[in-house]
């Protein structure tokens, strides 16, 4: 499932622009690969990150792997579903496996200010991700 | 039948249990321990009686699988039969009994087996000297890589990146990374060996250390092993032999022979001691010419007949207390002693002879992704399966209803839906005979009638367990 309303990187994010900001998080095939996903672990909001840089970490029970940042840029939101505990205390909104229900949904990993907007050139349209699934296969 | 846990079979008040009156002047307990360090309760132990906990425990190790009682095949972790006779003689008095402030006079007998043992691991590795005190497997990695920092300091070398192929096992980046240094990761080609293109692109001054599993967790022999050798001495750096794989090769090839500094080994493993229940393990180190100096622990050496130690003089420090897990190293020593050169051989010939009987009977069925002869393990893809909506998980537990352990599945990671299967040297034709037609039923049940592979294990005393469910809520205290 690739909707062909998002960009894409070949570490198999995904992106959203929505003004200035990116909103990113993994795409089906990288969660249907990773299997159930168990922790993810974010960088904190007014972090830098730069295009392609690792951001982040994901685990799986089979596995664990890195996400990339799409784009350039300061952290603004993190999904709090991936917080197992905020502020001492257990999260009751904790829900890691939102990105294996609904990856372009509820399973958004993080936003992030666009510092460079002319980098979103080197992100993949739905259709060259879709040809690069198709090679990987 | 559920068992419960000891904890619900508890019965407060259980008179059964008697102390025998204490003969030494009682203390009274906040007069010598200060009251900061006093619990409040005490600690909530389960009430039963002796008769509880031995039932209790003899029927959880009855529903425990165990190589002892059915086939293991476990990719990459060598679940071969561990002759009893290791077990007789690690327990002889002697051995057992004997403290390690002993002394060395007192000693002798235990450290001319630690010093035979070294000299055996040399002349199976090919290399020079050996430590003998690394705990497990991961541990002697961190130890070699210790002893690559420690040595690349001396030279007044920075060297900070240690390379790690994609096929590597978990613990080559996670060591790399305790001992300080940063990873990069190097590409398999399409037959299954280091991409040499991609380790060209790797190299460079700063890269201390190459980390080579020879046979690959692909259960590939590294043909390409000597121009991999060349180019990362070329750039400087160092080559360690993880001995994870070693069963494959004993007595036939050397890793000191294909040029790699630094060896470890699982003796628990390789050289027979019951393992995957958590230890105890044995992982020494080996190192050639100028690196053996580095190793931890006294060198051993025959003095007019006597064992001595002899301190080493760039050693990088013990890396466990006094001896390492000595009634591993027994064990090992009798395994060796006892199959002798030709039968470590022997060994060997026939786990790789095992493996590539499996993977002939099973390769009709599913897909193998490196269409060569294989070592002593192998590695098939359920990516077939998967198609139809049954994945490698699914098969695993389904292999479980047979009375067969599941080979190790996920692993390695460049394969999808990995199904990694060792059957080790010990088993007989008619144990893998049996084990083949399981694995063909479930792979006929994959298309005939796929829900009952979905929803195994059936037979078992436990059934599917949520382990997503299990991971992310890390509840490991019941009570």
């Amino acid at each position: 499932m690739v909707p062909n309303d998002l960009k894409y990187t070949k570490e198999h994010e995904w992106v959203r622009i929505e003004g200035g900001i990116a909103v990113t998080g993994i795409t089906d095939h990288a969660q249907e690969m990773l299997g159930d996903i168990v922790f993810v672990e974010l960088p904190a909001a007014g972090e830098k990150v730069e295009q392609m840089g690792k951001i982040g970490t994901i685990e799986s029970v089979k596995t664990v792997s890195d996400l990339f940042s799409p784009i350039s840029g300061v952290v603004k939101e993190i999904n709090k579903i991936y917080m197992d505990r905020m502020e001492g205390a257990e999260n009751p909104d904790f829900h890691p496996e939102y990105a294996n229900h609904d990856p372009y949904g509820k399973g958004w990993m993080v936003k992030i200010e666009i510092s460079n907007t002319e980098e979103t050139a080197n992100l993949l349209t739905p259709e060259q991700y879709e040809k690069l699934l198709e090679e990987e296969a | 039948m559920d068992e419960k846990t000891i904890f619900e079979l508890s019965r407060p008040g259980t008179p059964e249990i008697q102390m025998p009156e204490h003969d030494v002047p009682e203390m009274i307990l906040d007069e010598v321990i200060p009251e900061k360090f006093i619990a409040p309760l005490p600690p909530p132990m389960p009430e039963v009686s002796e008769l509880d906990v031995i039932r209790h425990f003899t029927r959880l190790s009855n529903k425990n699988f165990n190589v002892d009682a059915n086939f293991y095949p476990l990719g990459s972790c060598t679940m071969k039969y561990n002759p009893r006779v290791g077990e007789w003689a690690s327990r002889l008095h002697g051995f057992a009994g004997l403290h390690p402030y002993a002394g060395y006079e007192n000693s002798q007998g235990a450290l001319k087996l630690m010093e035979e043992l070294s000299e055996d691991l040399c002349e199976i590795t090919g290399m020079d000297g050996f430590t003998l005190q690394p705990a497990a497997g991961a541990h002697g990695e961190l130890t070699a890589l210790l002893i690559t920092r420690a040595w690349f300091k001396d030279k007044g070398e920075d060297r900070d990146i240690i390379l790690v192929p994609d096929t590597s096992h978990g613990t080559n980046p996670a060591s790399a990374a305790m001992a300080g240094f940063n990873i990069r990761q190097v590409k398999s080609d399409g037959y299954g060996n280091i991409d040499i293109g991609d380790l060209k692109s790797k190299l460079d001054d700063k890269v201390a250390c190459l980390m080579l599993t020879n046979p690959s967790t692909l259960g590939l022999f590294e043909t390409g092993i000597e121009k991999v050798e060349s180019l990362v001495h070329k750039a400087g750096g160092l080559l360690y032999y993880d001995g994870a794989n070693l069963n494959a090769l004993m007595g036939k090839s050397r890793p000191g022979d294909m040029g790699f500094d630094l060896v470890h080994l699982n003796l628990h493993k390789t050289f027979a001691t019951p393992h995957g229940g958590g230890g105890p393990g044995s992982g020494p180190v080996g190192a050639l010419g100028p690196l053996v100096d580095y190793l931890p622990g006294d060198e051993l050496v025959d003095e007019d007949g006597l064992t001595v130690m002899k301190p080493r003089t760039r050693s990088i420090g013990r890396v466990r207390s006094f001896y390492g897990n000595f009634g591993v190293l027994v064990k090992a020593y009798v395994y060796i002693r006892g199959l002798g050169a030709e039968g470590l051989v022997r060994a060997s010939e026939c786990a790789v002879l095992s493996a590539n009987y499996l993977a002939t009977r099973l390769k009709e069925a599913f897909d193998l992704p490196f269409k060569r002869r294989c070592m002593h393990e192998f590695v098939l893809s359920a990516s077939r399966q998967k198609k139809l909506g049954v994945s490698a998980m699914d098969i695993a537990k389904r292999i479980l209803d047979f009375g067969f352990h599941a080979p190790t599945v996920y692993f390695p990671l460049i394969v999808p839906e990995a199904l990694m299967i060792e059957p080790t040297e010990t088993e007989n034709k008619q144990t893998m005979d049996a084990f083949c037609e399981a694995l063909l039923a479930i792979a006929r049940e994959v298309e005939e009638n796929p829900e009952i592979v979905k929803s195994a294990p059936h037979n078992t005393p436990v059934s599917r367990v949520d382990e997503a469910g299990a991971a992310r809520k890390l509840m490991l205290c019941g009570i």
